[in-house]
């Protein structure tokens, strides 16, 4: 009887001990569900979700305060794998937060129009635009993400939205027409 | 005379109706120059070449045109000596009709060329110094991926290259340039192996040749011994479409096979095309950079079928012209060969380093609609890569493109066999094909993504750091001011010092005013006359008033 009780609290004893030495050894900074969720967003952040950037989102998500529908700029693709990753369904993306369009954007700056006031650059989240006071101002389109939110800043309008015009390099082959159904098949199916 | 080599096989294949004789009745068409040459920057796997001449300047034949930028790019240089027209955007030979940056020279006709420097005795040059002059003679890989032909010579990190692999077996129906090639140039082919061999510093070469070219097989064996060559093996393997695949050659020559997502340098091999061995002999002996290439023209869209050496850059409608024109019934327009290659829209595009092939067809092989997949499983029967075409074909259908990786997509060489064999003619290859450009469109993004959540985090940092910077100096602003208060007392006997000094100033000049005044002493006439005068000017302002 004692021998058992022994063994028992010597054997929790230990691996109460090696337990708590693995959490302080191993203890991992900052949330990795939120890492996870911030990789899959598209990080335009252009604050179409309601937060004020991706990682915002990405840890309301985390909390449960916010719903996996609300990015635009990821559409389908960005729902879907949140989803996956965190055993929910699949939902369409919530009209509320806008919609989702295929065509990549980025904006440029009409450079005769430039009062070069720097708001844009102010409110640019990846410093995509160039220039200073009384300057001309121009973005630099590879960094460009598309959020067009230097746009509504702008007191003179010079700032406008262009398609990325696609090249040899970024053309995607099409999906080909699906199989139609046979005659014989579709005679079947009306069976 | 050898024991016959033995030879392994491929999984799948087929067996396809030649139609080479219809482009080799003849000798190879001189190169013609045309009216304008278009040279897109970019013919080759990598990056785009950078132009280093301007519009209007004058060129010669051979001249750099434009340089290699970064490790994977090779320089393109003026086919002919004409005037640079243009730089600017136009069509390439691409499945998507899309523009590309382009240099056109307008050809003078003198053919003038630039001093070519030649190497007598490469065997006395180190391979690296080898690569580099035929990186700078901008040779690709003219099978028709168009791969930096230089880095291919480049054994790595490995001492010894077991074997290399000339790929002379043209495998796809229609093209025949590089048969054509190998009967009239067996010696510059030869030659050019021995270059690649001392590069490669490789022991031992197989040339591996399909068995229906026997012209062409028995060129280049009397070449051999002809030069008394006993290191480079020539072999007649099967003609089985698509033999001419990388991988798949090297099973039938080796038996060994190409790891996945591997190179054939992984197992000591490296395959070269049997057109880039002769253009890198005209490199290093003549010191000619790659400027022409022999292209088949073919089909019976064309009135005058046949393989033609053709200046890089000449335009298709030209060249087709100039050889005799379109047959009246022509529709379809193929760049490439019938299992491979691809529909052109428009025949205003250039020839460019990877064109080994133009189709031009009378009746199109309209393949009727495509019908829901039976599950036959011809398709695998036939994959050369050893894949499942079906379960692909599924999962790039339902855009599921993590699980189409798993099945190995990127393991496709895009041969067409499963396409071919469909009994119910579902577009295989074009699922595949989607399928790939859809997931680099995908990494492209995330790519992207990464670097935008990068820049995202460095500007909120450094907003934050701003932030403390501004707090900091209004702290430190603050603690001077308070400072500045409290040592005021202290001051004061600096103040008085300042105000005793004021009080002297204010003295001096007082005293100054009552000193200098011109009305001072004055004698009595004077002061008469300014009385008077006085008295004139009160009279003269009073006037106006009395009127």
């Amino acid at each position: 009887m004692l021998t058992a009780i022994i063994t028992i609290s010597l054997l929790a004893a230990i691996f109460g001990g090696l337990l708590g030495y693995v959490a302080v050894k191993f203890h991992i900074e900052g949330d990795p569900v939120v890492d996870q969720i911030d990789a899959l967003l598209p990080q335009t952040q252009c604050g179409q979700c309601s937060f004020p950037g991706c990682r915002p989102y990405a840890e309301a998500i985390a909390r449960g305060e916010a719903d996996i529908n609300q990015c635009p700029p990821g559409g389908e693709s960005t729902i879907v794998a949140l989803a996956d990753l965190l055993g929910l369904d699949a939902k369409p993306l919530n009209p509320e937060n806008g919609t989702e369009d295929d065509t990549k954007t980025v904006v440029y700056i009409d450079e005769q129009v430039c009062i070069g006031c720097t708001l844009c650059i102010q409110a640019c989240p990846v410093d995509a635009i160039l220039g200073s006071a009384k300057q001309m101002h121009t973005v630099i389109t590879d960094e460009c993400t598309g959020c067009d939110l230097c746009i509504p800043p702008c007191p003179v309008e010079c700032i406008h939205i262009i398609p990325v015009k696609q090249d040899i390099h970024t053309w995607k082959w099409p999906r080909p027409a699906p199989p139609i159904a046979s005659p014989q098949t579709s005679a079947k199916a009306k069976v | 005379m050898m024991t016959p080599r033995k030879l392994w096989s491929f999984h799948g294949g087929l067996h396809l109706p030649g139609h080479k004789h219809v482009s080799t009745q003849h000798a190879s068409g001189a190169a013609f120059i045309p009216e304008r040459l278009i040279l897109p920057l970019q013919q080759h796997i990598g990056e785009p070449a950078e132009p280093v001449v301007n519009i209007g300047d004058h060129v010669l034949g051979g001249q750099l045109i434009a340089r290699a930028s970064g490790y994977v790019s090779v320089p393109l240089h003026a086919p002919t000596s004409g005037i640079i027209s243009d730089i600017s955007e136009q069509k390439a030979p691409h499945p998507s009709n899309l523009k590309t940056h382009c240099i056109i020279i307008k050809p003078d006709g003198k053919d003038d060329w630039t001093e070519l420097e030649a190497i007598t005795h490469y065997q006395q040059l180190d391979p690296s110094a080898l690569r580099n002059r035929i990186r700078d003679a901008g040779i690709v890989g003219l099978g028709g991926a168009g791969f930096p032909s230089f880095i291919k010579l480049n054994p790595g990190t490995r001492t010894v290259i077991d074997q290399l692999i000339i790929n002379a077996a043209e495998c796809e129906p229609y093209i025949s340039c590089d048969d054509q090639l190998m009967r009239e140039q067996p010696r510059d082919i030869i030659q050019g192996i021995q270059i690649m061999q001392h590069a490669l510093q490789a022991r031992h070469c197989i040339i591996g040749i399909e068995d229906n070219k026997p012209e062409a097989y028995s060129a280049l064996e009397n070449t051999l011994s002809e030069l008394s060559i006993s290191d480079i093996e020539i072999v007649q393997i099967p003609t089985i479409y698509p033999t001419g695949g990388e991988k798949q050659l090297i099973k039938v020559l080796t038996g060994k096979e190409s790891p996945s997502h591997g190179l054939p340098l992984d197992i000591g091999v490296v395959c070269h095309n049997v057109a880039t061995a002769a253009s890198i002999f005209a490199a290093i002996q003549f010191g000619k950079p790659l400027i022409s290439r022999m292209v088949t023209l073919t089909g019976d869209g064309i009135n005058n079928p046949g393989n033609h050496h053709v200046l890089i850059g000449t335009p298709v409608d030209e060249w087709i012209q100039h050889n005799g024109g379109y047959h009246p019934a022509v529709q379809q327009l193929i760049m490439g060969g019938p299992m491979m290659g691809f529909n052109l829209e428009t025949d205003q595009v250039p020839i460019i380093k990877t064109s080994n092939c133009l189709l031009a067809l009378n009746s199109p092989e309209n393949s009727p609609p495509a019908v829901p997949c039976i599950r036959c499983g011809a398709c695998m029967d036939v994959c050369p890569a050893k894949l499942l075409p079906q379960q692909l074909y599924w999962q790039a259908f339902a855009r599921d493109f993590d699980k189409v990786q798993d099945y190995n997509l990127f393991d496709c060489i895009e041969c067409g066999c499963c396409s071919y064999v469909c009994p119910s003619q579902i577009p295989l290859v074009q699922y595949y094909r989607f399928a790939k450009t859809e997931i680099w469109a995908m990494e492209r993004d995330k790519r992207k993504s990464d670097q935008a959540r990068l820049r995202h985090e460095f500007r909120l940092e450094r907003i934050e750091k701003e932030k403390q910077e501004r707090a900091e100096r209004m702290r430190k602003k603050k603690a001077a001011l308070n400072a500045s208060k409290s040592a005021a007392s202290k001051d004061d006997g600096k103040k008085q010092a300042i105000e005793a000094a004021l009080a002297r100033v204010r003295e001096k000049k007082k005293q100054n005013d009552s000193d200098i005044k011109n009305t001072n002493n004055l004698t009595a006439e004077q002061q008469k006359k300014i009385s008077e005068i006085d008295a004139r000017r009160k009279k003269s302002t009073e006037k106006p008033v009395d009127d």
